[in-house]
Protein backbone atom coordinates (compact mmCIF):
# COMPACT_ATOMS: atom_id res chain seq x y z
CA UNK A 1 0.00 0.00 0.00
CA UNK A 2 1.31 3.41 -0.54
CA UNK A 3 3.02 5.45 2.51
CA UNK A 4 1.38 9.13 3.18
CA UNK A 5 4.03 11.23 5.31
CA UNK A 6 2.51 13.08 8.05
CA UNK A 7 4.67 15.87 9.60
CA UNK A 8 4.26 15.89 13.33
CA UNK A 9 3.44 19.03 15.37
CA UNK A 10 5.10 18.51 18.82
CA UNK A 11 6.36 20.51 21.94
CA UNK A 12 9.37 18.44 22.65
CA UNK A 13 7.57 15.04 21.95
CA UNK A 14 4.32 15.81 22.88
CA UNK A 15 2.16 15.24 20.07
CA UNK A 16 -0.44 18.40 19.35
CA UNK A 17 -3.58 16.95 18.87
CA UNK A 18 -4.10 18.17 15.01
CA UNK A 19 -1.05 15.58 13.92
CA UNK A 20 -3.89 12.89 15.46
CA UNK A 21 -6.26 14.17 12.92
CA UNK A 22 -3.39 13.77 9.89
CA UNK A 23 -3.00 10.68 10.64
CA UNK A 24 -7.06 9.76 10.81
CA UNK A 25 -6.87 11.20 7.30
CA UNK A 26 -3.55 9.96 6.08
CA UNK A 27 -4.97 5.97 7.14
CA UNK A 28 -7.87 7.25 3.92
CA UNK A 29 -5.36 7.49 1.37
CA UNK A 30 -1.98 4.87 2.74
CA UNK A 31 -0.05 3.58 5.65
CA UNK A 32 0.65 6.98 7.53
CA UNK A 33 4.49 7.33 8.06
CA UNK A 34 5.39 10.36 10.60
CA UNK A 35 7.99 12.21 10.60
CA UNK A 36 9.37 13.61 13.94
CA UNK A 37 11.94 16.69 14.09
CA UNK A 38 13.88 17.65 17.09
CA UNK A 39 13.84 15.97 20.49
CA UNK A 40 11.39 13.60 21.60
CA UNK A 41 10.87 10.74 18.93
CA UNK A 42 10.50 8.07 21.50
CA UNK A 43 7.76 9.28 23.62
CA UNK A 44 6.12 10.49 20.68
CA UNK A 45 6.34 7.05 18.90
CA UNK A 46 4.09 5.71 21.22
CA UNK A 47 1.28 8.25 20.64
CA UNK A 48 1.68 8.25 16.76
CA UNK A 49 1.69 4.35 16.84
CA UNK A 50 -1.62 4.39 18.52
CA UNK A 51 -2.72 6.60 16.07
CA UNK A 52 -1.85 4.36 12.75
CA UNK A 53 2.10 5.51 12.11
CA UNK A 54 3.34 2.47 11.15
CA UNK A 55 6.67 4.17 11.10
CA UNK A 56 7.80 6.82 12.99
CA UNK A 57 11.41 8.93 10.90
CA UNK A 58 13.25 11.14 13.26
CA UNK A 59 16.23 13.39 12.80
CA UNK A 60 16.97 15.57 15.67
CA UNK A 61 19.11 18.65 15.04
CA UNK A 62 19.87 21.45 17.14
CA UNK A 63 18.94 23.72 14.00
CA UNK A 64 15.28 22.88 13.94
CA UNK A 65 15.09 24.59 16.94
CA UNK A 66 17.96 27.28 16.09
CA UNK A 67 16.46 28.60 12.76
CA UNK A 68 13.12 29.19 11.10
CA UNK A 69 11.43 27.05 8.78
CA UNK A 70 14.01 26.09 6.17
CA UNK A 71 15.98 23.29 8.08
CA UNK A 72 12.90 21.61 8.69
CA UNK A 73 11.81 22.25 4.91
CA UNK A 74 15.49 20.17 4.31
CA UNK A 75 14.50 16.88 6.66
CA UNK A 76 11.24 16.96 5.12
CA UNK A 77 12.36 16.55 1.42
CA UNK A 78 14.80 14.15 2.72
CA UNK A 79 11.98 12.09 3.85
CA UNK A 80 10.15 12.62 0.39
CA UNK A 81 13.15 11.26 -1.18
CA UNK A 82 13.47 8.31 1.16
CA UNK A 83 9.82 7.16 1.13
CA UNK A 84 8.52 8.17 -2.44
CA UNK A 85 5.10 8.87 -0.44
CA UNK A 86 1.56 9.21 -2.66
CA UNK A 87 0.96 12.38 -0.55
CA UNK A 88 2.24 14.94 2.24
CA UNK A 89 0.44 15.58 4.95
CA UNK A 90 1.30 18.79 7.19
CA UNK A 91 -1.24 20.66 10.20
CA UNK A 92 -2.32 24.36 8.82
CA UNK A 93 -0.28 26.26 11.58
CA UNK A 94 1.67 29.55 9.80
CA UNK A 95 4.73 27.50 9.82
CA UNK A 96 3.00 24.12 8.62
CA UNK A 97 1.81 25.92 5.63
CA UNK A 98 5.18 27.74 5.00
CA UNK A 99 7.00 24.74 5.67
CA UNK A 100 4.71 22.60 2.82
CA UNK A 101 4.38 25.32 0.56
CA UNK A 102 8.60 25.06 0.23
CA UNK A 103 8.61 21.44 -0.05
CA UNK A 104 6.17 21.67 -3.01
CA UNK A 105 8.07 24.16 -4.56
CA UNK A 106 11.11 22.22 -4.23
CA UNK A 107 9.42 18.67 -5.49
CA UNK A 108 7.47 20.58 -7.99
CA UNK A 109 4.36 19.64 -6.79
CA UNK A 110 1.33 21.02 -6.21
CA UNK A 111 0.07 22.46 -2.92
CA UNK A 112 -3.23 22.59 -1.37
CA UNK A 113 -3.49 24.53 2.09
CA UNK A 114 -6.50 24.63 4.57
CA UNK A 115 -8.14 21.78 4.03
CA UNK A 116 -11.25 21.24 5.42
CA UNK A 117 -11.59 17.64 4.47
CA UNK A 118 -9.59 15.06 2.54
CA UNK A 119 -11.16 12.25 0.45
CA UNK A 120 -9.45 8.91 -1.99
CA UNK A 121 -10.21 9.60 -5.37
CA UNK A 122 -9.04 7.95 -8.59
CA UNK A 123 -6.63 10.96 -9.58
CA UNK A 124 -5.30 11.34 -6.44
CA UNK A 125 -6.75 13.05 -2.92
CA UNK A 126 -9.87 15.21 -3.01
CA UNK A 127 -9.30 18.12 -1.33
CA UNK A 128 -12.51 20.28 0.55
CA UNK A 129 -11.62 23.81 1.00
CA UNK A 130 -13.75 26.32 2.53
CA UNK A 131 -13.02 30.03 0.50
CA UNK A 132 -14.27 33.56 0.71
CA UNK A 133 -14.86 33.42 4.84
CA UNK A 134 -16.81 30.10 4.33
CA UNK A 135 -19.16 31.68 1.40
CA UNK A 136 -18.12 28.32 -0.94
CA UNK A 137 -16.47 24.89 -0.42
CA UNK A 138 -14.44 24.05 -3.39
CA UNK A 139 -12.98 20.43 -3.71
CA UNK A 140 -9.64 20.41 -5.81
CA UNK A 141 -6.78 18.52 -6.83
CA UNK A 142 -3.28 18.13 -7.14
CA UNK A 143 -2.43 17.87 -11.23
CA UNK A 144 1.25 17.64 -10.70
CA UNK A 145 3.78 15.65 -8.70
CA UNK A 146 3.47 14.09 -4.92
CA UNK A 147 0.23 16.37 -3.63
CA UNK A 148 1.72 18.42 -0.39
CA UNK A 149 -1.75 19.18 1.73
CA UNK A 150 -2.20 21.11 5.19
CA UNK A 151 -5.33 20.40 7.22
CA UNK A 152 -7.12 22.79 9.53
CA UNK A 153 -7.49 21.43 12.97
CA UNK A 154 -10.80 19.78 13.54
CA UNK A 155 -11.17 18.68 10.11
CA UNK A 156 -11.85 14.94 11.42
CA UNK A 157 -11.81 13.47 14.81
CA UNK A 158 -9.11 11.48 15.87
CA UNK A 159 -9.61 7.80 15.77
CA UNK A 160 -7.07 5.32 17.49
CA UNK A 161 -5.73 2.47 14.73
CA UNK A 162 -3.17 0.39 16.97
CA UNK A 163 0.36 0.45 14.16
CA UNK A 164 3.76 -0.69 14.87
CA UNK A 165 5.15 2.94 15.47
CA UNK A 166 8.76 1.88 14.66
CA UNK A 167 10.98 4.50 14.58
CA UNK A 168 13.67 4.82 12.38
CA UNK A 169 16.46 7.57 11.97
CA UNK A 170 16.34 9.87 8.96
CA UNK A 171 19.59 11.28 7.88
CA UNK A 172 19.25 14.75 6.78
CA UNK A 173 21.64 17.27 5.38
CA UNK A 174 21.31 20.78 5.87
CA UNK A 175 21.26 23.27 2.70
CA UNK A 176 22.94 26.65 2.34
CA UNK A 177 19.25 28.18 3.60
CA UNK A 178 19.15 25.97 6.89
CA UNK A 179 21.03 28.59 8.41
CA UNK A 180 19.52 31.98 7.03
CA UNK A 181 17.41 33.12 9.46
CA UNK A 182 18.20 32.45 13.23
CA UNK A 183 15.43 32.19 15.92
CA UNK A 184 17.78 34.59 18.40
CA UNK A 185 15.62 33.63 21.31
CA UNK A 186 11.82 32.13 21.97
CA UNK A 187 9.74 33.21 24.57
CA UNK A 188 7.18 30.17 25.11
CA UNK A 189 3.64 31.13 25.54
CA UNK A 190 2.36 30.86 29.19
CA UNK A 191 0.14 27.98 29.38
CA UNK A 192 -3.36 29.30 30.23
CA UNK A 193 -4.71 25.89 31.34
CA UNK A 194 -7.43 26.16 28.82
CA UNK A 195 -7.60 24.24 25.90
CA UNK A 196 -5.58 25.57 23.18
CA UNK A 197 -7.86 27.83 20.67
CA UNK A 198 -7.79 25.92 17.37
CA UNK A 199 -7.55 22.77 18.95
CA UNK A 200 -10.83 23.24 21.48
CA UNK A 201 -14.27 21.99 21.10
CA UNK A 202 -15.67 24.99 22.75
CA UNK A 203 -14.82 28.87 22.48
CA UNK A 204 -16.12 31.64 24.20
CA UNK A 205 -15.03 34.63 22.27
CA UNK A 206 -15.66 38.75 23.72
CA UNK A 207 -15.70 41.48 21.37
CA UNK A 208 -15.79 45.28 21.91
CA UNK A 209 -18.93 44.87 23.90
CA UNK A 210 -17.13 43.41 26.66
CA UNK A 211 -15.61 46.39 27.12
CA UNK A 212 -12.37 46.40 28.98
CA UNK A 213 -9.61 43.72 29.81
CA UNK A 214 -10.86 43.40 33.53
CA UNK A 215 -14.02 42.82 32.73
CA UNK A 216 -12.57 39.46 30.87
CA UNK A 217 -12.96 37.53 33.64
CA UNK A 218 -16.78 37.16 32.93
CA UNK A 219 -15.92 35.93 29.25
CA UNK A 220 -12.99 33.07 30.80
CA UNK A 221 -15.56 32.47 33.60
CA UNK A 222 -18.12 30.93 31.02
CA UNK A 223 -15.49 29.31 29.17
CA UNK A 224 -14.10 27.45 32.35
CA UNK A 225 -17.65 26.49 33.04
CA UNK A 226 -18.16 24.95 29.45
CA UNK A 227 -14.32 23.71 28.99
CA UNK A 228 -13.77 25.81 26.58
CA UNK A 229 -11.28 27.85 24.96
CA UNK A 230 -11.13 31.63 25.23
CA UNK A 231 -11.31 34.08 22.33
CA UNK A 232 -11.33 37.67 20.89
CA UNK A 233 -12.44 39.99 18.03
CA UNK A 234 -9.86 42.15 16.74
CA UNK A 235 -11.58 45.48 18.32
CA UNK A 236 -10.77 43.97 22.03
CA UNK A 237 -7.25 42.68 20.96
CA UNK A 238 -6.30 46.32 19.73
CA UNK A 239 -7.62 47.60 22.86
CA UNK A 240 -5.51 45.66 24.90
CA UNK A 241 -8.00 43.48 26.52
CA UNK A 242 -6.84 40.38 25.65
CA UNK A 243 -3.67 38.94 24.12
CA UNK A 244 -3.36 38.78 20.19
CA UNK A 245 -2.37 35.37 20.57
CA UNK A 246 -5.97 34.81 21.19
CA UNK A 247 -7.93 36.93 17.98
CA UNK A 248 -10.50 34.96 15.79
CA UNK A 249 -10.83 35.92 12.40
CA UNK A 250 -9.04 36.68 9.27
CA UNK A 251 -5.69 37.20 10.86
CA UNK A 252 -5.91 35.92 13.61
CA UNK A 253 -6.94 32.29 14.15
CA UNK A 254 -9.51 30.35 12.40
CA UNK A 255 -11.31 28.40 14.65
CA UNK A 256 -13.79 25.17 13.64
CA UNK A 257 -15.48 24.11 17.31
CA UNK A 258 -18.59 21.78 18.20
CA UNK A 259 -19.68 25.49 19.66
CA UNK A 260 -18.19 28.93 19.04
CA UNK A 261 -20.07 31.44 21.62
CA UNK A 262 -19.67 34.96 20.62
CA UNK A 263 -20.36 37.84 23.46
CA UNK A 264 -20.31 41.81 22.32
CA UNK A 265 -19.03 40.60 18.96
CA UNK A 266 -20.96 42.61 15.97
CA UNK A 267 -19.82 39.80 13.41
CA UNK A 268 -17.82 41.65 11.01
CA UNK A 269 -16.75 39.36 7.68
CA UNK A 270 -13.33 39.52 8.73
CA UNK A 271 -14.13 38.05 12.19
CA UNK A 272 -16.66 35.75 10.65
CA UNK A 273 -13.85 33.98 8.27
CA UNK A 274 -12.51 33.10 11.27
CA UNK A 275 -15.30 31.09 13.16
CA UNK A 276 -17.79 30.71 10.73
CA UNK A 277 -17.23 26.99 10.05
CA UNK A 278 -18.02 26.19 14.01
CA UNK A 279 -20.82 23.66 14.18
CA UNK A 280 -22.95 25.48 16.42
CA UNK A 281 -22.76 29.14 16.75
CA UNK A 282 -24.30 31.03 19.68
CA UNK A 283 -24.40 34.93 20.26
CA UNK A 284 -25.22 37.53 22.90
CA UNK A 285 -25.79 40.88 21.52
CA UNK A 286 -27.80 43.77 22.72
CA UNK A 287 -28.19 45.12 18.78
CA UNK A 288 -30.65 42.95 17.31
CA UNK A 289 -29.54 44.13 13.71
CA UNK A 290 -25.44 42.96 14.52
CA UNK A 291 -24.80 40.68 11.63
CA UNK A 292 -23.68 37.92 13.93
CA UNK A 293 -27.18 37.14 14.65
CA UNK A 294 -27.21 35.94 10.64
CA UNK A 295 -25.13 32.76 11.79
CA UNK A 296 -26.46 31.37 14.72
CA UNK A 297 -27.99 28.67 16.19
CA UNK A 298 -29.40 30.58 19.08
CA UNK A 299 -28.87 34.15 19.77
CA UNK A 300 -30.16 36.41 22.45
CA UNK A 301 -30.37 40.44 22.38
CA UNK A 302 -29.47 41.23 26.20
CA UNK A 303 -26.72 42.68 27.56
CA UNK A 304 -23.96 40.35 28.55
CA UNK A 305 -22.99 41.60 31.48
CA UNK A 306 -26.55 40.20 32.47
CA UNK A 307 -26.99 37.04 30.53
CA UNK A 308 -22.79 35.96 30.31
CA UNK A 309 -22.76 35.73 34.56
CA UNK A 310 -26.31 34.41 34.66
CA UNK A 311 -25.09 31.87 31.31
CA UNK A 312 -22.13 30.43 33.98
CA UNK A 313 -24.11 30.43 36.54
CA UNK A 314 -26.55 28.48 34.96
CA UNK A 315 -24.23 26.28 33.40
CA UNK A 316 -22.68 25.42 36.64
CA UNK A 317 -25.39 24.48 38.52
CA UNK A 318 -26.37 22.41 35.24
CA UNK A 319 -23.05 20.48 35.87
CA UNK A 320 -24.09 19.73 39.28
CA UNK B 1 25.31 52.55 1.24
CA UNK B 2 21.84 52.63 -0.59
CA UNK B 3 19.68 50.52 0.42
CA UNK B 4 17.04 49.23 -2.26
CA UNK B 5 13.80 47.90 -1.11
CA UNK B 6 11.14 46.28 -3.13
CA UNK B 7 7.59 45.59 -2.03
CA UNK B 8 4.92 43.47 -2.91
CA UNK B 9 1.06 44.50 -3.46
CA UNK B 10 -1.36 42.78 -4.47
CA UNK B 11 -4.63 44.48 -6.00
CA UNK B 12 -7.91 42.57 -4.68
CA UNK B 13 -11.73 42.48 -5.00
CA UNK B 14 -13.18 44.69 -2.29
CA UNK B 15 -13.97 41.77 0.99
CA UNK B 16 -16.81 43.76 2.33
CA UNK B 17 -18.22 43.48 -1.42
CA UNK B 18 -19.80 39.69 -2.70
CA UNK B 19 -17.16 37.21 -3.77
CA UNK B 20 -17.66 34.45 -5.85
CA UNK B 21 -16.03 32.32 -9.45
CA UNK B 22 -16.71 32.81 -13.00
CA UNK B 23 -17.33 30.33 -14.68
CA UNK B 24 -13.85 28.50 -15.63
CA UNK B 25 -13.74 28.27 -11.26
CA UNK B 26 -10.94 31.22 -11.41
CA UNK B 27 -11.78 33.98 -8.87
CA UNK B 28 -14.06 36.93 -10.25
CA UNK B 29 -12.01 39.84 -10.56
CA UNK B 30 -14.58 41.81 -11.94
CA UNK B 31 -15.44 43.66 -9.07
CA UNK B 32 -14.35 46.84 -8.07
CA UNK B 33 -10.78 46.49 -6.99
CA UNK B 34 -8.45 48.29 -3.79
CA UNK B 35 -4.77 47.56 -2.49
CA UNK B 36 -4.68 44.55 -0.32
CA UNK B 37 -5.28 46.16 3.35
CA UNK B 38 -2.89 43.93 4.42
CA UNK B 39 -0.49 45.19 2.52
CA UNK B 40 -0.71 48.59 3.51
CA UNK B 41 1.06 47.14 6.31
CA UNK B 42 3.89 46.03 3.95
CA UNK B 43 4.49 49.53 2.61
CA UNK B 44 4.60 51.31 5.58
CA UNK B 45 7.08 48.97 7.19
CA UNK B 46 9.33 49.70 3.89
CA UNK B 47 8.82 53.53 4.40
CA UNK B 48 9.86 53.50 7.85
CA UNK B 49 12.85 50.97 7.60
CA UNK B 50 13.97 53.26 4.56
CA UNK B 51 13.17 56.80 6.39
CA UNK B 52 15.56 55.52 9.06
CA UNK B 53 18.27 54.47 6.33
CA UNK B 54 21.21 57.08 5.30
CA UNK B 55 19.67 56.41 1.27
CA UNK B 56 17.06 54.02 0.55
CA UNK B 57 14.92 53.44 -2.56
CA UNK B 58 11.51 51.55 -2.32
CA UNK B 59 9.96 50.05 -5.61
CA UNK B 60 6.35 48.40 -5.40
CA UNK B 61 5.66 45.86 -7.92
CA UNK B 62 2.56 44.28 -8.62
CA UNK B 63 1.52 41.63 -10.56
CA UNK B 64 -2.10 41.81 -11.95
CA UNK B 65 -4.44 43.21 -14.58
CA UNK B 66 -4.66 47.00 -16.08
CA UNK B 67 -6.47 48.38 -12.84
CA UNK B 68 -4.37 47.19 -10.30
CA UNK B 69 -2.36 50.28 -11.13
CA UNK B 70 -4.86 51.47 -8.59
CA UNK B 71 -2.78 49.73 -5.95
CA UNK B 72 0.79 51.26 -6.91
CA UNK B 73 -0.55 54.53 -7.20
CA UNK B 74 -1.93 54.17 -3.80
CA UNK B 75 1.54 52.83 -2.08
CA UNK B 76 3.13 55.94 -4.47
CA UNK B 77 1.07 58.13 -2.93
CA UNK B 78 2.06 56.82 0.65
CA UNK B 79 5.92 57.58 -0.09
CA UNK B 80 6.98 54.56 -2.36
CA UNK B 81 9.57 56.22 -5.09
CA UNK B 82 8.64 54.04 -7.95
CA UNK B 83 6.72 51.25 -9.11
CA UNK B 84 6.85 48.07 -11.32
CA UNK B 85 3.42 46.76 -12.91
CA UNK B 86 3.52 43.31 -14.74
CA UNK B 87 0.54 42.90 -16.88
CA UNK B 88 0.15 40.13 -19.15
CA UNK B 89 -3.02 38.24 -20.04
CA UNK B 90 -0.76 35.00 -19.37
CA UNK B 91 -0.19 35.16 -15.85
CA UNK B 92 -4.25 35.65 -15.71
CA UNK B 93 -4.99 32.28 -13.49
CA UNK B 94 -1.65 31.45 -12.38
CA UNK B 95 -1.27 29.89 -9.12
CA UNK B 96 1.11 30.76 -5.70
CA UNK B 97 3.81 28.85 -7.73
CA UNK B 98 3.72 30.97 -10.95
CA UNK B 99 2.92 34.10 -9.36
CA UNK B 100 6.35 33.60 -6.93
CA UNK B 101 7.82 32.60 -10.04
CA UNK B 102 6.64 35.89 -11.78
CA UNK B 103 7.43 38.27 -8.58
CA UNK B 104 11.02 36.66 -8.04
CA UNK B 105 12.05 37.42 -11.17
CA UNK B 106 10.82 40.93 -11.07
CA UNK B 107 12.29 41.46 -7.45
CA UNK B 108 16.08 40.72 -9.21
CA UNK B 109 14.80 42.78 -12.32
CA UNK B 110 14.54 45.74 -10.37
CA UNK B 111 17.36 45.01 -7.90
CA UNK B 112 17.20 44.26 -3.98
CA UNK B 113 18.14 44.22 -0.36
CA UNK B 114 15.03 43.34 1.17
CA UNK B 115 11.72 42.43 -0.22
CA UNK B 116 8.70 42.80 1.75
CA UNK B 117 5.45 41.70 1.95
CA UNK B 118 1.92 41.38 3.27
CA UNK B 119 0.72 38.96 5.95
CA UNK B 120 -1.23 37.25 3.51
CA UNK B 121 -3.51 38.42 0.74
CA UNK B 122 -7.12 39.33 1.75
CA UNK B 123 -8.60 37.33 -1.62
CA UNK B 124 -6.69 34.06 -1.48
CA UNK B 125 -4.89 34.12 1.90
CA UNK B 126 -2.64 31.53 1.49
CA UNK B 127 0.22 33.61 2.88
CA UNK B 128 2.74 31.22 1.57
CA UNK B 129 4.18 33.84 -1.13
CA UNK B 130 6.47 35.19 0.92
CA UNK B 131 8.27 31.68 1.93
CA UNK B 132 8.27 30.61 -1.65
CA UNK B 133 10.07 34.06 -2.94
CA UNK B 134 12.58 33.17 -0.23
CA UNK B 135 12.87 29.99 -1.75
CA UNK B 136 13.38 31.10 -5.43
CA UNK B 137 15.62 34.00 -4.51
CA UNK B 138 17.50 31.60 -2.30
CA UNK B 139 17.85 34.13 0.29
CA UNK B 140 16.67 34.03 4.23
CA UNK B 141 13.00 34.12 4.81
CA UNK B 142 12.00 36.29 8.15
CA UNK B 143 8.21 36.45 7.80
CA UNK B 144 5.02 36.96 9.70
CA UNK B 145 6.60 40.09 11.79
CA UNK B 146 4.80 41.91 14.17
CA UNK B 147 8.18 44.15 14.64
CA UNK B 148 10.74 44.92 12.04
CA UNK B 149 13.99 47.00 12.06
CA UNK B 150 17.18 47.34 9.57
CA UNK B 151 20.28 47.55 10.71
CA UNK B 152 23.84 47.27 9.40
CA UNK B 153 22.97 44.92 6.68
CA UNK B 154 21.22 42.42 9.20
CA UNK B 155 16.88 42.96 9.34
CA UNK B 156 15.24 41.94 12.69
CA UNK B 157 12.11 41.11 13.80
CA UNK B 158 9.59 39.61 16.02
CA UNK B 159 7.63 36.49 15.02
CA UNK B 160 4.19 35.75 17.51
CA UNK B 161 4.05 32.42 16.70
CA UNK B 162 1.50 29.71 17.95
CA UNK B 163 3.70 28.38 20.90
CA UNK B 164 6.15 31.26 21.51
CA UNK B 165 7.16 34.78 20.66
CA UNK B 166 10.49 34.42 18.27
CA UNK B 167 13.05 37.32 18.01
CA UNK B 168 14.20 36.40 14.34
CA UNK B 169 17.80 37.78 12.33
CA UNK B 170 18.77 37.62 9.03
CA UNK B 171 22.15 38.85 7.11
CA UNK B 172 20.43 41.07 4.12
CA UNK B 173 19.09 40.40 1.00
CA UNK B 174 16.01 38.92 2.40
CA UNK B 175 12.63 38.62 2.26
CA UNK B 176 10.53 39.66 5.20
CA UNK B 177 6.26 39.51 5.53
CA UNK B 178 5.32 41.73 8.33
CA UNK B 179 1.69 41.27 9.79
CA UNK B 180 -1.35 43.97 11.07
CA UNK B 181 -0.15 44.21 14.18
CA UNK B 182 3.24 45.92 13.18
CA UNK B 183 1.68 49.32 13.15
CA UNK B 184 -1.23 51.11 11.73
CA UNK B 185 -0.26 52.61 8.11
CA UNK B 186 -0.27 55.95 7.03
CA UNK B 187 -2.92 57.73 5.40
CA UNK B 188 -1.92 59.45 1.90
CA UNK B 189 -1.49 63.42 2.47
CA UNK B 190 -2.79 65.67 -0.22
CA UNK B 191 0.80 66.25 -1.43
CA UNK B 192 1.68 62.75 -1.65
CA UNK B 193 -1.31 62.43 -4.03
CA UNK B 194 -0.24 65.23 -6.40
CA UNK B 195 3.69 63.61 -6.46
CA UNK B 196 2.41 60.18 -6.93
CA UNK B 197 1.53 61.19 -10.19
CA UNK B 198 4.42 62.11 -11.37
CA UNK B 199 6.50 59.11 -9.72
CA UNK B 200 7.88 56.60 -12.67
CA UNK B 201 5.87 53.33 -12.90
CA UNK B 202 7.66 50.85 -15.31
CA UNK B 203 5.86 48.12 -17.15
CA UNK B 204 7.17 44.60 -17.49
CA UNK B 205 5.30 41.68 -19.34
CA UNK B 206 6.49 37.98 -19.29
CA UNK B 207 8.70 38.58 -21.99
CA UNK B 208 10.83 40.81 -20.42
CA UNK B 209 10.98 38.83 -17.30
CA UNK B 210 12.51 35.69 -19.87
CA UNK B 211 9.29 33.71 -18.61
CA UNK B 212 7.56 31.06 -20.72
CA UNK B 213 4.38 31.21 -21.09
CA UNK B 214 3.20 27.85 -19.81
CA UNK B 215 5.31 28.32 -17.16
CA UNK B 216 1.96 30.58 -15.36
CA UNK B 217 -1.51 30.73 -15.79
CA UNK B 218 -3.43 27.60 -15.44
CA UNK B 219 -0.98 25.60 -17.53
CA UNK B 220 1.90 26.16 -14.89
CA UNK B 221 -0.47 25.60 -12.49
CA UNK B 222 -0.12 22.58 -10.45
CA UNK B 223 -4.01 22.30 -9.35
CA UNK B 224 -6.81 22.11 -10.27
CA UNK B 225 -10.14 23.32 -8.88
CA UNK B 226 -12.83 20.73 -9.47
CA UNK B 227 -16.29 22.27 -7.69
CA UNK B 228 -17.18 24.90 -5.92
CA UNK B 229 -20.47 25.35 -4.17
CA UNK B 230 -21.92 28.25 -2.23
CA UNK B 231 -21.98 26.90 1.77
CA UNK B 232 -26.02 26.56 2.49
CA UNK B 233 -27.07 29.44 4.20
CA UNK B 234 -26.86 28.76 7.62
CA UNK B 235 -30.65 27.74 8.64
CA UNK B 236 -31.64 30.78 10.58
CA UNK B 237 -31.47 30.11 14.17
CA UNK B 238 -33.84 31.41 16.78
CA UNK B 239 -32.86 34.61 18.25
CA UNK B 240 -34.54 35.67 21.33
CA UNK B 241 -34.38 39.17 23.46
CA UNK B 242 -34.11 38.98 26.97
CA UNK B 243 -36.30 39.58 29.04
CA UNK B 244 -34.37 38.15 32.51
CA UNK B 245 -34.62 34.96 31.09
CA UNK B 246 -32.26 35.16 28.30
CA UNK B 247 -29.27 32.93 30.24
CA UNK B 248 -31.90 30.61 30.98
CA UNK B 249 -32.89 30.04 27.82
CA UNK B 250 -29.90 29.56 26.70
CA UNK B 251 -28.50 26.78 28.79
CA UNK B 252 -31.61 25.25 27.49
CA UNK B 253 -30.43 25.42 24.63
CA UNK B 254 -26.85 24.42 25.41
CA UNK B 255 -28.15 21.82 27.28
CA UNK B 256 -30.16 20.25 24.50
CA UNK B 257 -27.12 19.85 22.27
CA UNK B 258 -25.06 18.19 25.12
CA UNK B 259 -23.08 21.08 25.31
CA UNK B 260 -23.76 21.17 29.31
C1 LIG C 1 -7.52 43.49 6.98
C2 LIG C 1 -8.41 43.33 8.18
C3 LIG C 1 -8.27 42.19 8.95
C4 LIG C 1 -9.10 42.01 10.07
N1 LIG C 1 -8.96 40.86 10.80
C5 LIG C 1 -9.82 40.63 11.84
C6 LIG C 1 -9.74 39.42 12.60
O1 LIG C 1 -8.88 38.57 12.38
N2 LIG C 1 -10.62 39.24 13.61
C7 LIG C 1 -11.60 40.17 13.93
O2 LIG C 1 -12.37 39.93 14.87
N3 LIG C 1 -11.67 41.31 13.24
C8 LIG C 1 -10.81 41.58 12.22
N4 LIG C 1 -10.90 42.76 11.54
C9 LIG C 1 -11.75 43.82 12.10
C10 LIG C 1 -13.23 43.69 11.76
O3 LIG C 1 -13.47 44.35 10.54
C11 LIG C 1 -14.09 44.36 12.87
O4 LIG C 1 -13.68 45.68 13.02
C12 LIG C 1 -14.00 43.66 14.22
O5 LIG C 1 -14.23 42.28 14.07
C13 LIG C 1 -15.03 44.25 15.17
O6 LIG C 1 -14.93 43.66 16.45
P1 LIG C 1 -16.19 43.62 17.41
O7 LIG C 1 -17.27 42.85 16.77
O8 LIG C 1 -15.71 43.17 18.74
O9 LIG C 1 -16.55 45.16 17.57
P2 LIG C 1 -17.80 45.97 17.02
O10 LIG C 1 -17.99 45.79 15.57
O11 LIG C 1 -17.65 47.35 17.55
O12 LIG C 1 -19.01 45.25 17.72
C14 LIG C 1 -19.25 45.25 19.10
C15 LIG C 1 -20.61 44.62 19.32
O13 LIG C 1 -20.83 44.49 20.70
C16 LIG C 1 -22.19 44.79 20.98
N5 LIG C 1 -22.27 45.22 22.38
C17 LIG C 1 -21.75 46.33 22.94
N6 LIG C 1 -21.98 46.34 24.26
C18 LIG C 1 -22.65 45.21 24.56
C19 LIG C 1 -23.17 44.66 25.76
N7 LIG C 1 -23.02 45.26 26.94
N8 LIG C 1 -23.82 43.47 25.69
C20 LIG C 1 -23.98 42.84 24.50
N9 LIG C 1 -23.50 43.32 23.34
C21 LIG C 1 -22.84 44.49 23.37
C22 LIG C 1 -22.58 45.85 19.99
O14 LIG C 1 -23.96 45.82 19.76
C23 LIG C 1 -21.77 45.42 18.76
O15 LIG C 1 -22.52 44.59 17.89
C24 LIG C 1 -10.07 42.98 10.43
C25 LIG C 1 -10.20 44.13 9.64
C26 LIG C 1 -9.39 44.30 8.53
C27 LIG C 1 -9.56 45.54 7.71
N1 LIG D 1 -0.08 39.35 -7.57
C1 LIG D 1 0.71 39.83 -6.61
N2 LIG D 1 1.47 40.94 -6.84
C2 LIG D 1 2.27 41.43 -5.89
N3 LIG D 1 2.40 40.90 -4.65
C3 LIG D 1 1.68 39.81 -4.34
C4 LIG D 1 0.80 39.22 -5.30
N4 LIG D 1 0.23 38.15 -4.71
C5 LIG D 1 0.72 38.08 -3.44
N5 LIG D 1 1.61 39.09 -3.22
C6 LIG D 1 2.36 39.36 -1.97
O1 LIG D 1 2.43 38.16 -1.18
C7 LIG D 1 1.78 38.33 0.08
C8 LIG D 1 1.12 37.04 0.53
O2 LIG D 1 0.24 36.58 -0.46
P1 LIG D 1 -0.52 35.19 -0.47
O3 LIG D 1 0.48 34.10 -0.32
O4 LIG D 1 -1.21 35.19 -1.80
O5 LIG D 1 -1.50 35.22 0.68
C9 LIG D 1 0.86 39.52 -0.15
O6 LIG D 1 0.56 40.19 1.06
C10 LIG D 1 1.69 40.39 -1.10
O7 LIG D 1 2.70 41.10 -0.40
Amino acid sequence: MAEVLVLVDHLEGAVRKPTLELLTLARRLGDPVAVHLGPGAESAAATLGEHGATRVLAADAPEFADYLVAPKVDALQAAVEAVSPAVVLVSSSPEGKEIAARLALRTESGLLTDAVDIAAGDEGPVVSQSVFAAAYTTTSRVTQGTPVITVKPNAVTPEPAQAAGTVEELSVSFGPLATGTQVVSRTPRESTGRPELTEAAIVVSGGRGVNGAENFALIEALADSLGGAVGASRAAVDAGWYPHSHQVGQTGKTVSPQLYVAAGISGAIQHRAGMQTSKTIVAINKDSDAPIFELVDYGIVGDLFDVVPALTEQVNTRKG
Amino acid sequence: MSLKIVVCVKYVPDATGDRGFTEDLTTDRESEGLLSELDEYAVEQALRIAEDADDAEVTVVTAGPEDANDALRKALSMGADKAVHIEDEDIVGSDVFATSLVLAKAVEHVGYDLVVCGMASTDGAMGVLPALLAERLQVPQVTLLSEVSVAEGKVTGRRDGDAATERLQAALPAVVSVTDQSGEARYPSFKGIMAAKKKPVESLDLEDLDIETEQVGPEGSRTKVESATPRPARTAGEVVTDEGDGAEKLAAFLAERKFV
